[in-house]
Formats: C-alpha cells, sequence, structure tokens
C-alpha cells in the first residue's frame, strides 16, 4: 500500500472550521454534537458532583470525628451518606469515566467523532438533567435517606413515606438510560470507527478498558433499572413486587440490585485501569507488558464480574452451600487483576521511569489498589464477611477500591490529557504537592476504618458512644479527610489556572504513544483533516512519520479518509477485527433534538415524581415528537 | 528499602492503635465463642499472608520504579514480561487463594451447625430495639439477650418492620433480620461475660442507637435469671410502687408497653417486665439508672431523635413514684 507522508494537505483550514463548528453562543451550546465539547462537558460537570459529595464527606467525617457529637442530626447525616454514595457512584465515577472515553475514543482510535454523535449528545443531557433531579431533592430540602443502596422494605412507601426516595428511586431510573445509550456508543465505535491499520490487537488499552466496561454496562444496568422502577411501582402505585406480607420478596431486590451492583464496581475500576495502563506505558519509555494478556484480562473481568454479587447478601441467611459458589467466584476474579498488576510492575521493571504528576497518581494507585484488593480478597472469604461486612472495614475496603483505585487514576488521567484536552500545562509542581496530600491524607483518612472494623463499628451510624474504643482512630481518620480534601482542592486551583495562564502545550508533549497525541492540541473540531494509518501498537514511537491516507484513498479506501472527507462532513466505517476501511459515514451536524428529547423525559420523570398525570403526559408528548423528528431528520442530516 | 520500612511502620502503628483500643471494645478478635474464634484464625492466616504479599509487591513496585534510574540505559532484566506476569500474577496468586478457599471451606464446615439440645430463643428486629423470647420459657424481654456458657443457642431472627443485622463481634458474624423471611443462627459462648452488640444493617434513623448486650452466664446462673421471669412476681412491692403502677396504667405508657400480669399489653415497645434488672435503656444507649430513665420517659427524643417513644408530660409526684415502680421490675 502507497502510503504519502505527512505533508500539506491542501485544504484550507479555515474552511474546516466553518464546516465543523458549532454555531456560538447559546445555540451552540445547546447542540452540539462534537464528542470532545461533550467529554468535557462530562468531566466538568462529574467533578462539580464530586466535589458536593466531598463536602458531604467532610461533614460526615466531623459529626463522627468525637463520640455522642452534634454536628449535624441523624436525618441530615443519614441523608448525606445517602447522597454522598450515590452522588459518587452514578453522577462522579461513572459519568466522569464516560467523559474520558467520549473525548478520547475518537481522537485515540484515529476517527472524527463517535458513531452517533446526537446520542452522544442526548446521553449527556440525560446525565446532567437526572443530577438536576436528583439535587432537587436537596433544594426542596428533602433528600433521600435510604442509602445508596436503597434496601426495601425500609425504602417502601410505609417506612419512608415523603417524596425523599421518589427522587433517589426516579432518578437512579432516569440515570441509567445515559450510562446505556453511551455504552451503546462506545461499542460501536471502537469496533467500527477505528484507523485503517488499527487491527483488533493494535487497539490502545483505555479502548479495550472502555469496551470491557460498557459491555458490563449492558449487561448489568438493566438491573439496577428493574430494581428501582419495581421499587417506584410499589411506591407510586401500590405493587406489591417487594412487600413480604403481600407475596412479594425483599431479597428480589438486593439480587437485582447486587447484579448490577458489583459488575459496577468493576465498571468504574477497569476503565480507570486501562488510564492506567496508557499513563505507565508511557512513563516507562516502552509498550505495554503483555499487552495480550491484560486486553484478556479486561474481558475475563467483564464476564467473572457478574457471578460475584452474593458476596454482598452473605449475612442474609442463603444456604452455605449456594454462597460456596459466589465465595469462590470472589476469590477467582483477584487472578485478572493480578494480571494486569505484573503486567504494570513488568512494565515499570523493563523501561525507564519519569516520575511526572500522572505517574505518580499511577504509583499511588497502585500502592493502594494493591491493599484494597488484598482487603477484597479477605471479603471474599465467607466466614470472615460474616463479621466484617457492614462494619466499618468495608468502608474502608471499597474507599481503597473507588476512591484510591479510581479516584487516583482519575486525577492522574486529568494531569496526562490535560495538555491535549486544554492546550495548555498544569502545573507539575502542584500537582505533585497535590498528589502526596491526597496520598498521605487518604491513608489517614482511610487506613484506620480497617480497624474500626475489627472493633465492632459498624457503617451508617451517624454517633456513637465513647468508650468503645472508636474515639481516636475517628479523629484520625477526620484529620486524613481534611488533608486529602485540600489536596484535591489544589488541582482544582492548578485545573482553572491553567485554563487561562498555563504554559501552551505542544501537540505531544509527553512524547507519547497513541493517535491522540498526533493532533493538535487541543484538536480540530474534526480531530484528523486526514485520518492517519497505523501499523503498530504504538503508533507515534514506531511509525516515524505517521503517515496519513491520503494515498490509501486513491487504492481502496473511501475519499473519507481524505481531508476531502473532512471538508464533505464524514467519517469513515472500517471492518471490525483488520479495520479495513469500508465506507463512508456522513457526520450529523448540530442539532437540538437530543436536548428536546432528554428534556421531555426530564418532564416525564418530573410528572411521576408529583404524580401528576398531565405533566407527565406532556413529557412523554415532547419525548415522542423529538423522537419522531429525530427518526425523520435522519435523511437530512445526513445528506 | 521504603516499602518494607513503609509496612513495618504501618504494622507497628496497627498494632499500637488495636492495642490501645481493644479494652472495652467489641473486638472482634479477642474471640469470646467458637464461630469467632475461627474467624480470628482465618484472620490471622490471612493477615499473615496479606503483609507478606504486600511487602514483596510493593518491593518489585518500588525497585521496578527506581532500577530503570540508576544508569542511562537501564539495566538488562534477568525476567521476562510474561516470567512476570504468569508468576505474580497468575502461578502465585492462584495458590494463595486456593489457601483461603480451604480456610474457607474448613471455617464454614465447623460453624452454625445444628447441635443437640440447645436453648431457643427468638429476637425479633423491631425500630429501634430488640424483642428477646425465650419460647420454651415463656417469657420476653428486651436488648438483652442471656445464654448459659457451653450450651449451643438458637437464636431464630425475625424482623418486624425493615431489615436489621445481629452482630455480637466477639461471638460471631452478622446474621441478617428479614421481614418475611425466618433466618437462624446457631452459635456457643465460652467465656461469662457481657458482650457489646449492635444492629449492623441501615434500618432508618436511629440505627445508631440499636444496640444490645449478651450476657453470658454459667448454666445456674442462667437458671436462676429464667426462673424469675417465667415466674414474676404477682404485684407491687410497696405503696410507692402500687401508685407508681397506677400512673403507669393511666398514662400513655401501657399503650405500647407490656408488663406481664398487669393490664399494660402494648407491644410497639419493648416488655416491660423485668425493666428494672436490665443495665441499660433505649437499646443499650444510655445506663439504666434513676435519672436516665426519668428522662428517658420525659423525652426520649433529646436521648434517640426520632425514636417512637414521644415525650411524655407528667406530673413530678407521679414520676416519681413511676420511677420507684419501674426500677422494682426485676
Amino acid at each position: 500500500m502507497a502510503i504519502a507522508d505527512i505533508a500539506p494537505l491542501g485544504v484550507d483550514e479555515h474552511e474546516l472550521e466553518e464546516i465543523w463548528s458549532d454555531a456560538p453562543g447559546i445555540p451552540g451550546f445547546f447542540s452540539t454534537v462534537d464528542h470532545k465539547r461533550i467529554g468535557m462537558r462530562y468531566i466538568y460537570t462529574a467533578f462539580f458532583f464530586f466535589f458536593v459529595s466531598g463536602l458531604m464527606a467532610l461533614v460526615m467525617r466531623s459529626q463522627l470525628s468525637a463520640p455522642d457529637n452534634h454536628v449535624v442530626s441523624p436525618y441530615t447525616f443519614n441523608q448525606m451518606f445517602t447522597m454522598h454514595g450515590t452522588t459518587m457512584i452514578f453522577l462522579f465515577n461513572t459519568p466522569v469515566l464516560a467523559g474520558f472515553a467520549n473525548y478520547l475514543l475518537p481522537i485515540e482510535l484515529g476517527t472524527r467523532d463517535m458513531a452517533f454523535p446526537r446520542l452522544n449528545a442526548f446521553s449527556y443531557w440525560i446525565f446532567v438533567l437526572s443530577g438536576i433531579f436528583l439535587y432537587a431533592s436537596f433544594v426542596v430540602g428533602k433528600m433521600p435517606d435510604g442509602g445508596w443502596f436503597g434496601y426495601t422494605p425500609y425504602t417502601s412507601k410505609v417506612y419512608n413515606p415523603g417524596i425523599n426516595l421518589d427522587f433517589w428511586g426516579l432518578g437512579i431510573v432516569f440515570v441509567g438510560i445515559s450510562t446505556t445509550v453511551g455504552a451503546v456508543n462506545f461499542i460501536v465505535t471502537s469496533f467500527k470507527l477505528r484507523a485503517p491499520g488499527m487491527t483488533i490487537n493494535r487497539i490502545p488499552i483505555f479502548v479495550w478498558a472502555v469496551l470491557s466496561m460498557a459491555f458490563m454496562i449492558l449487561f448489568a444496568v438493566p438491573a439496577v433499572t428493574l430494581a428501582t422502577a419495581l421499587l417506584e411501582l410499589d411506591r407510586l402505585f401500590g405493587t406489591a413486587f417487594f412487600v413480604p406480607h403481600l407475596g412479594g420478596s425483599t431479597l428480589l431486590y438486593q439480587h437485582l440490585f447486587w447484579f448490577w451492583g458489583h459488575p459496577e464496581v468493576y465498571i468504574l475500576f477497569v476503565p480507570a485501569t486501562g488510564m492506567v495502563s496508557m499513563i505507565i506505558t508511557v512513563f516507562s519509555r516502552r509498550p505495554l507488558a503483555g499487552y495480550i494478556w491484560v486486553a484478556t484480562a479486561l474481558i475475563a473481568i467483564a464476564f467473572i464480574s457478574f457471578g460475584v454479587w452474593v458476596h454482598h447478601m452473605f449475612a442474609t441467611g442463603m444456604p452455605i452451600q449456594a454462597m460456596s459458589f459466589f465465595s469462590a467466584v470472589s476469590l477467582i476474579i483477584a487472578i485478572p487483576s493480578g494480571v494486569q498488576f505484573f503486567a504494570w510492575i513488568a512494565t515499570m521493571w523493563r523501561g525507564k521511569v519519569e516520575f511526572t504528576t500522572p505517574m505518580l497518581f499511577a504509583m499511588g494507585f497502585l500502592l493502594i489498589f494493591l491493599l484494597g484488593g488484598i482487603t477484597g480478597v479477605m471479603v471474599a472469604v465467607l466466614p470472615f464477611d460474616w463479621q466484617v461486612t457492614d462494619s466499618y472495614f468495608v468502608v474502608a475496603h471499597f474507599h481503597y477500591v473507588l476512591n484510591g483505585a479510581v479516584v487516583f487514576p482519575i486525577f492522574g488521567a486529568i494531569y496526562f490529557w490535560y495538555p491535549k484536552m486544554v492546550g495548555r500545562k498544569l502545573s507539575e509542581r502542584w500537582g505533585h504537592i497535590s498528589f502526596w496530600m491526597m496520598f498521605i491524607g487518604f491513608n489517614v483518612a482511610f487506613f484506620p476504618m480497617h480497624i474500626l472494623g475489627f472493633l465492632g463499628m459498624p457503617r451508617r451510624v451517624y454517633t456513637y458512644p465513647s468508650g468503645l474504643g472508636w474515639d481516636h482512630l475517628n479523629l484520625i481518620s477526620a484529620i486524613g479527610a481534611v488533608i486529602f480534601a485540600v489536596g484535591t482542592g489544589i488541582t482544582l486551583v492548578n485545573w482553572v489556572h491553567g485554563r487561562w495562564w498555563g504554559p501552551k502545550a505542544e501537540d505531544n508533549p509527553w512524547d507519547a504513544d497513541s493517535l491522540e497525541w498526533s493532533t493538535t492540541s487541543p484538536p480540530p473540531e474534526y480531530n484528523f483533516a486526514a485520518i492517519p494509518v497505523v501499523a503498530s501498537r504504538h503508533p507515534l514511537w514506531e511509525q516515524h512519520p505517521l503517515p496519513h491516507a491520503e494515498a490509501l484513498v486513491d487504492e481502496e479506501g473511501p475519499k473519507s479518509l481524505s481531508a476531502e472527507g473532512a471538508l464533505h462532513h464524514q467519517n469513515t466505517e472500517t471492518t471490525g477485527l483488520d479495520a479495513r476501511p469500508e465506507r463512508a459515514l456522513e457526520l450529523p451536524h448540530p442539532t437540538y433534538l437530543p436536548f428536546v428529547l432528554a428534556l421531555g423525559l426530564a418532564v416525564f420523570f418530573v410528572g411521576l415524581l408529583v404524580k401528576a398525570t398531565i405533566v407527565g403526559a406532556f413529557g412523554v408528548g415532547m419525548a415522542l415528537v423529538g423522537l419522531t423528528w429525530w427518526a425523520w431528520r435522519t435523511d437530512v442530516d445526513l445528506s | 528499602m521504603r516499602a518494607p520500612a513503609r509496612l513495618a511502620f504501618v504494622a507497628a502503628g496497627l498494632v499500637f492503635l488495636t492495642a490501645c483500643s481493644t479494652h472495652g471494645s467489641p473486638y472482634m478478635f479477642d474471640p469470646k465463642g467458637p464461630e469467632a474464634h475461627r474467624i480470628t484464625s482465618v484472620w490471622w492466616l490471612m493477615f499473615t499472608l496479606a503483609a507478606v504479599v504486600y511487602v514483596v509487591v510493593a518491593g518489585f513496585i518500588f525497585v521496578a520504579a527506581f532500577r530503570g534510574r540508576r544508569s542511562e540505559t537501564g539495566k538488562p532484566s534477568r525476567i521476562t514480561d510474561n516470567g512476570f506476569i504468569v508468576v505474580g500474577g497468575i502461578a502465585v496468586p492462584f495458590v494463595i487463594l486456593m489457601v483461603l478457599a480451604w480456610a474457607t471451606v474448613d471455617a464454614t464446615n465447623h460453624v452454625r451447625r445444628p447441635e443437640k439440645n440447645p436453648l431457643k430463643i427468638e429476637v425479633v428486629g423491631k425500630r429501634w430495639w430488640w424483642s428477646v423470647e425465650y419460647p420454651d420459657q415463656h417469657f420476653t424481654t428486651a436488648n438483652e439477650v442471656h445464654v448459659p456458657v457451653g450450651r449451643p443457642i438458637e437464636l431464630g431472627l425475625d424482623a418486624a418492620d425493615v431489615i436489621h443485622s445481629f452482630w455480637v463481634p466477639q461471638i460471631g458474624g452478622k446474621v441478617d433480620l428479614i421481614p418475611g423471611q425466618h433466618n437462624v443462627w446457631r452459635f456457643k459462648v465460652d467465656e461469662p461475660g457481657t458482650y457489646r452488640g449492635q444492629c449492623a444493617e441501615y434500618c432508618g434513623v436511629q440505627h445508631a442507637h440499636m444496640a444490645f448486650l449478651v450476657v453470658a452466664e454459667s448454666p445456674a446462673a442462667f437458671d436462676t435469671w429464667a426462673l424469675r421471669r417465667e415466674n414474676p412476681p404477682s404485684g407491687p412491692t410497696g405503696q410507692l410502687e402500687a401508685t407508681g403502677q397506677m400512673v403507669f396504667m393511666r398514662s400513655p405508657c401501657a399503650g405500647c408497653h407490656t408488663i406481664r400480669g398487669t393490664a399494660a399489653t402494648g407491644t410497639i415497645g419493648p416488655d416491660l417486665t423485668d425493666v428494672g434488672s436490665r443495665k441499660m435503656l433505649g437499646a443499650a444507649t444510655v445506663p439504666n439508672d434513676e435519672g436516665h430513665l426519668a428522662g428517658w420517659i420525659l423525652d426520649a427524643q433529646t436521648i434517640k431523635p426520632g425514636a417512637l417513644m414521644p415525650p411524655i408530660s407528667i406530673e413530678p409526684r407521679d414520676l416519681q413514684a413511676l420511677l420507684a415502680y419501674l426500677r422494682s421490675l426485676k
């Protein structure tokens, strides 16, 4: 195949910009379908929720810093731990990873946008509207208090008659739509929109991780949607799915919830490991060790994660034989994580490690996840779990995993990809300070919780008496929480400062290997004028110069690969396994329809919430109009 | 050296903190029954393995991070990438997991098994206290579970409203109380003593104040205790107590509480037939002395906001009689 070097493409960049850019101001804001704008927005919105939820954690830690404390009432405390957990899982961790995936997938795969750009916009609007929906409970002073897991019958109408729980139940159903359509988009994009030559064994590990996540989402999220939808049917319409004395089952709710709930842990964790793999590769200055092993491990986790949910229910009195299976599977899932772990060690071992801020976060991740993984194996051991489940040991364990092993990679990812996304660099010095404060604060805050669990402290208590040996450890934990919070705040300031005053970033400031670093920082709206041609797992390290597909067009590829394709607002479909160019795809132009559809659904959920049929019907009508119009407009948009 | 040093520091801190915290604490590795004993053994096995794994792997991380920096090119490694992954990521974890699987099966095989001649106790979890019934002895008490040392116990667990979880860390693991499902926890206590337990499943606003005590005593002491409750005293012991009983019957108290042998048969709050003998009030929230009892009666909401016991307005003279009566119920 004849391949031209990167050369002036003979295309006027201004012309391209005119074709691709959104309308300025508010119309553009609501109508954009650009995956980069949407991805950034996902990240900003998710971080807003991260800091709100983090402030709630600080209030809770200060309430618990001394026995019989009165910082907040028990009502407020219970609402706060409910919203803290719900926010971190549904409104921070899941969407922030979706944001990174949204931003990075097309530029990492070498394409001009996601497979379904409008669906992408829709997914974001649902996310932000469901966040507003959940936090409206705060505005009206009726925050849900059923815990992030919402176990019935405590969350049934009988024991929780207020509107509080409906904000939660409906909000979870609502946000699930966003997650699901996002997953579909990631899968199709990864399989069908790769740059020519990016065969399945050359896909960046981060994309493998996102794929694994997306498949887990597709199979897991329906379970939690079902659980919360049935709960709301019980609450709003008097059905009895979970009402024991009418023939329902409370355990059914738990099974449905955890059938999603455990894969969800991996939905969050797996993309974070993908980020770590990318960062460690770049800063060890060598290819990732055991690429095939790691990709296989990521897929294995996706499968095995569906066989472990009962370890959240070891105390419910199920037969021991039944629980033993889940105990065994919960042990086995440590193996794929072990594979990844030693792939990272091997990469560093035979590389030359550079301690940049992203790499520090990756190393912090390794040390924290090592402990979180070990305690994860411990809770799989059935009799031990009888003791520690619902104790502070578990609080320690899952914060080591969900905070240490997910939030640390996300912070590392910010430092790593920020120059690409924003076009400016963050301060390395303040990055280092932020990391050390977060790392020390994290361990001071969460390590003592293991011991608190051993000392018999249960989860979700708003206070405790003195004399049980819990006082000092809780105080230490509160101090750690403050240090951790200051560390995250420093990154926030660094982030805001860098946005306007940071030094300009080069295209490839880290000398990284994957395709996103071949375009400008920040990338143009169309990502690549001409699509690059890939012949390696690490194109920017091994292909000098990186060829683009201009010449490929004449021989076998569709015109959309070339700059001419960019002029025609096109994308290129490639084959699933070996990424041979198949045909040109027309990309949709900016449109308000995703917003209209999402808004219609939001109105529908508000109607359910306030039990106003007319409002609900109006919402359905709005959504139907949006949907029909959307279907209708397909041809118009794409021609 | 850094990783082992860090771990040694952490381990020392752990030992220190644990040592100065366990006194008076419901510490799960200070076992007082066979189940907690088994689990403690499993824990120390796991802790040993975990400590070794952490030190070794963290050591690898540190060496891996720094070895390449020592020379310009990095020393050539004798270990291949696949060697790392297959040995460190698969083979060694597999062996460790097999050990843990064996430990799991071994421990679960030896606990919670049916035994001959058990003492039956029925516990019902309510918001936010525990009803404790001895069906064979025909009496009910609350928030205190008395058991004879050494005898197998068959503890039936039911929930009256929402899900609760029964947990006494020094005796064993948790068992949930689930509406519509009857769970049974079979256990034994080896050593006389009073062990604190607490609800471990979030159950609403006063989940934090839903504790209880397990009182393990010699079989003789237990029999005396049980016999006394099987045959409660027939009436008030003195004039003041008799007045107190009248106050109890005409105030809202009798609507929610039972005192066996009287007209009070309410079931919303705890059975008070032996309330005077209990160590604590409000589900092991405050000590059972005259001041706390008076405070509890007048305004339980201050002690336990959201509890189902409303504030009771009562004349001082009546209160004095009521206190005398309740404290005489032993």
